[in-house]
């Protein structure tokens, strides 16, 4: 296995400081491990603008790499192009269902792309319950605990959840 | 007491700086909810808008400081200009009001915001492209969220329904600013940095208007009334808030958290 692999691999164990429950790589936050012989490059990208865990993601990913060995390493951070809830992978997915966030719907072609957004009658987002699978259930606020979710409730099982906003 | 900064008159400067301290004192007076919106979920929504804006803000002083080249990271800009150098539209730095006075300005602020994001997302500036690409998503949940106040207010009580009318009439008239086209606009448009502003006012008319629609509101007639803040001739209220939001990297310079 080569050096940048390893890393991969290691960067699989480094958990999301919101979602802890996930590792950076889960949530598509880590798009690449470049092998610079000097040093790695490892590139992240950020998830909201102002998400207040992008440093500290950077800090530990950085201290896993050394950690292991492999480095000296150094982030990079490109913005474009923007990171979106469709990088977030099957296993990420599973993984946010087993915590009891509802895992986010692919993101909407006509949102995707920049006419088009709908500002009412918006199609009511089918949103299943990640505890008893229902979907019977209705938002209670459009922002949750972060920025990149929702409150949701379920009215079968009545437990309250929180929806990862598609992005 | 640290010292203020002179920030360069460069169009491309000042035009991202529009952009950058629009969003800034937005962002603050959003903040200055938390803790007392009137539910809980509230509460949390207002601070996650501010948080984007003051991410999307930071992103933008960043740029405009590498574009200056004299030194200025996105800390200094934001914290050590003087008030005349904030060239943020007045409409963000009037007081947050009620909670009907914070919907009405988020809706036209996120709708004017969604907009712009869109345009410069194909920016010939590619750093400021990818700020917008990542921002414009962000923008459309916030002017999503502020519409469906709106029309819930609009069509609540009598009490919601007379504070949406009353906060439309209060701020409606300080739209004008973002549209009146200068020297700094027309740059940014001859370079290919943005668009001028003047040319959002039409969608921003017909998106603005939909929304009023749906809530059951009259669009306010025009009023012979054009606010100064883009060039730096601020209302009363922004000294305050320049004063509490300078207050510590002022007295200890350079402090980080």
């Amino acid at each position: 296995m080569t050096r940048a692999e390893r890393a991969w691999e290691v960067l699989g164990g480094v958990p999301d400081p919101e979602v802890p429950a996930l590792s950076v790589r889960d949530l598509g936050i880590v798009r690449d491990v470049i092998d610079h012989g000097a040093e790695l490059e490892v590139v992240l990208t950020p998830t909201y603008s102002g998400c207040p865990a992008t440093e500290a993601i950077e800090r530990s990913v950085l201290a896993a790499i050394e950690a292991e060995g492999l480095g000296p390493a150094r982030a990079t951070l490109p913005r474009a192009p923007a990171w979106t809830t469709d990088w977030i992978s099957e296993e990420g997915k599973r993984k946010l269902r087993e915590y009891g966030i509802a895992p986010p719907h692919s993101v909407i072609p006509a949102q995707a792309g920049i006419q088009g957004i709908r500002i009412f009658r918006r199609q009511p987002e089918m949103v299943a319950c990640p505890h008893c699978g229902s979907h019977h259930t209705e938002r209670t606020s459009a922002f949750g605990s972060t920025a990149c979710k929702a409150l949701y409730r379920c009215l079968d099982c009545r437990e309250p959840f929180e929806y990862f906003k598609p992005l | 007491m640290q010292a203020s900064i002179q920030v360069s008159s460069r169009p491309e400067v000042q035009y991202l700086l529009r952009i950058g301290d629009t969003a800034l004192i937005l962002g603050q007076r959003l903040g200055e909810w938390t803790g007392h919106a009137p539910v809980l979920e509230e509460d949390i929504a207002l601070a996650n808008m501010a948080l984007d804006l003051i991410g999307q803000c930071r992103a933008v002083l960043a740029h405009a400081g590498a574009l200056e080249g004299a030194g200025h990271d996105e800390d200094q800009l934001a914290f050590l200009r003087d008030e005349r150098d904030y060239r943020n539209v007045t409409l963000v730095e009037l007081p947050r009001g009620d909670f009907a006075v914070t919907v009405v300005r988020n809706t036209m602020m996120a709708t004017f915001f969604k907009l712009l994001w869109e345009r410069l997302a194909d920016s010939r500036d590619s750093e400021l492209a990818a700020i917008a690409g990542k921002a414009v998503k962000e923008a459309r949940y916030h002017q999503q969220h502020a519409a469906d106040w709106l029309v819930r207010l609009a069509g609540g009580t009598e009490e919601s329904r007379r504070r949406a009318d009353k906060a439309l009439a209060h701020l409606w008239p300080y739209h004008a600013e973002l549209f009146a086209a200068d020297a700094v606009d027309q740059a940014a448009a001859d370079s290919g940095l943005g668009p001028r502003w003047s040319e959002l006012k039409e969608p921003w008319f017909a998106e603005m208007t939909q929304i009023l629609d749906e809530a059951g509101l009259a669009v306010p007639a025009a009023v012979p009334f054009l606010s100064t803040g883009k060039s730096g001739v601020h209302s009363e209220h922004m000294g305050y808030i320049l004063a509490e939001m300078q207050q510590l990297q002022r007295a200890y310079p350079g402090g980080v958290w």
